[in-house]
């Protein structure tokens, strides 16, 4: 009798656990699902195809975004293209070679701290280095280099989680026909890899596109289609904030909000389609 | 008979735990030599020596000497990769690489330098109708590795090392993983690889040993109790552990 008691209070304990779970989940999904549907219900009627190919006049309260467009993908890429090969070769040199050692501890220890400063930090570390000291200016190289040290934490963590869950075997395969550690590494290794790698890059650009107080003491705020790595401009987010903040207009602001909404969608779904796709074809 | 590997005084050690305890033998050339004995006693360890495989594992030191072709194996400048290309390895799980059946193969010429592409076809052709595969995969060459049986793997794996043409290929329970029919397609190839390559097999299968060696080493906790051509420890063992051994007394 005892026992069936015990068992009815964990029946229950049960039913009010998950209740709990579901309830915080579904909260967690609607939440999400309300903001962006208001964003999209509010924003897409004001795109069009002006919208999208004219640069903003009057501070943005007319006009389109076209440049602004441009300075947030030129901004991003640039950030990522540097912060790649740092963080892939930081975690490479992390688990393959210096297993374990004091020192990883160390950097690791700090690479974590790095991953949690806000990102105001990270402007204004990028402005008085980058944009003063080694005289960049307001640029897009500034905010590319701010950017990169911002996501360089999550690249290096995802990319190293990845190298681990190669298997041993592979890599005693490759050793054991006389390849040598480079040569496991990157031709064995890394193609195993590649999903995780990217799975790191995809949180990476998505912490990178939606940054804007960094990005206002690095890169500025021009208007004007960036031409070169030394010309100022203004991403997306920072646009947003501008139209918000100083109520230019509404109507864009919320134009602005709903594409930038929608380029992380694309990037996010390019991303996985492109992992599904390496997973199925296993590496290949 | 020319000797390929010859081993003396071989102790190995992971940290301070003695796998290997003063072990003394020789290995021949175009020869099957299998290694049995019961679980943990260093079969595998004395297996990984003979193409430093264990140099990958932390804490590891060895004492004594492991010649290769005459030359010690283990002394200084000796060149590992020079080595590991004609010791080459098969594991006791299939270990293809997540790639296609003819990525997998041409993996090792290809970092040997090897870039004709109509030589790679040809390694290819070769090392698969080395293993009996050719018939079965031609047509699905581009085909992942990893959708082929277990079996069919683990010849792969066998094509795959062969394809680098090593001298003495090392087998570590190549067949432990695998069904009577694919292990009997296994045991047939090894018997004529033994013509041009010297093969080194861990085996726990007595029968096996006993089918398919020419030499028999018996191993026990860490130490060889003793070598002798196959069909000698099969009928007439020197010491009575391998006679006990043997006969499935205890191990
Ligand atoms: N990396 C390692 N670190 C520490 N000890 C190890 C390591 N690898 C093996 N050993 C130990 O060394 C001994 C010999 O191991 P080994 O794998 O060579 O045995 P084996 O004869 O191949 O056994 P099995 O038949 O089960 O494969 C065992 O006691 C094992 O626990
Ligand atoms: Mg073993």
């Amino acid at each position: 009798m005892a026992q069936t008691h015990l068992q009815k209070v964990k029946t229950f304990k049960n039913i009010v656990f998950y209740g709990i779970i579901g309830t915080l989940a579904a909260l967690t999904l609607a939440a999400l699902i309300i903001i962006i549907s208001y964003i999209l219900m509010n924003g897409l009627s004001h795109i069009d195809f002006e919208f999208l190919s004219q640069d903003p006049r009057k501070m943005g309260r007319e006009g389109g975004i076209f440049s602004v467009i441009i300075g947030t993908l030129y901004v991003t890429g640039v950030g990522i293209v540097i912060a790649t090969p740092i963080g892939v070769a930081a975690a490479i040199y992390f688990t393959e070679y210096a297993k374990g050692g004091k020192g990883v501890t160390i950097i690791r220890f700090f690479t974590e701290i790095l991953a949690g400063i806000p990102s105001i930090i990270f402007g204004l570390f990028g402005f008085a280095f980058f944009v003063i000291f080694l005289g960049m200016g307001w640029s897009v190289i500034s905010g590319g280099l701010t950017l990169a040290m911002m996501v360089l934490p999550t690249l290096v963590r995802a990319t190293e989680e990845s190298l681990k869950t190669v298997p041993m075997a592979y890599r005693e395969g490759s050793l054991s026909l006389g390849a040598t550690k480079w040569q496991t590494i990157t031709k064995v290794i890394i193609p195993c890899c590649k999903p995780g790698i990217l799975t790191g890059l995809i949180l990476g650009i998505g912490r990178a596109i939606g940054e804007s107080a960094a990005i206002m003491l690095t890169v500025g705020g021009s208007l004007r289609v960036p031409t070169s790595l030394f010309d100022s401009t203004r991403t997306m987010a920072v646009h947003l904030y501008t139209l918000a903040s100083e109520g230019l207009s509404m109507e864009r602001t919320y134009a602005t909000a709903a594409l930038l909404i929608f380029i992380v969608l694309v990037i996010n779904g390019t991303a996985t389609l492109i992992t599904n796709n390496l997973g199925g074809s296993n590496g290949n | 008979m020319e000797t390929k590997f010859e081993i003396e005084k071989l102790n190995l050690y992971y940290g301070s735990f003695q796998a290997l305890d003063n072990v003394d033998m020789n290995i021949y050339r175009n020869k099957i030599t299998a290694l049995i004995g019961p679980s943990g006693c260093g079969k595998s360890t004395f297996l990984r020596t003979l193409n430093r495989m264990n140099d990958l594992i932390q804490g590891v030191r060895i004492e004594g000497t492991v010649k290769f072709d005459g030359k010690d194996m283990y002394g200084l400048n000796y060149d590992v990769i020079a080595l590991r290309k004609k010791v080459g390895m098969v594991f006791q799980k299939p270990n293809p690489f997540p790639k296609t059946i003819y990525e997998n193969i041409v993996y090792g010429p290809r970092i040997h330098g090897e870039k004709n592409k109509s030589k790679l076809d040809r390694i290819v052709e070769k090392a698969l109708y080395e293993v009996a595969m050719w018939e079965e995969v031609k047509d699905r060459l581009q085909k992942p590795a990893l959708g082929l049986s277990g079996g069919q793997q683990q010849r792969l794996c066998i094509a795959r090392c062969l394809a680098v043409e090593p001298e003495v290929i090392l087998m570590d329970e190549p067949t432990s993983a695998l069904d009577p029919v694919a292990t009997a397609k296994i045991e047939e190839l090894l018997k004529e690889l033994a013509v041009k390559y010297s093969i080194v097999i861990v085996t726990h299968n007595m029968q096996q040993a006993g089918r398919v060696s020419d030499y028999t080493s018996f191993f026990l906790n860490g130490k060889v109790i003793e070598t002798d051509k196959t069909e000698v420890i099969f009928s007439n063992p020197a010491d009575k552990k391998t006679e006990d051994y043997i006969t499935g007394r205890f191990g």
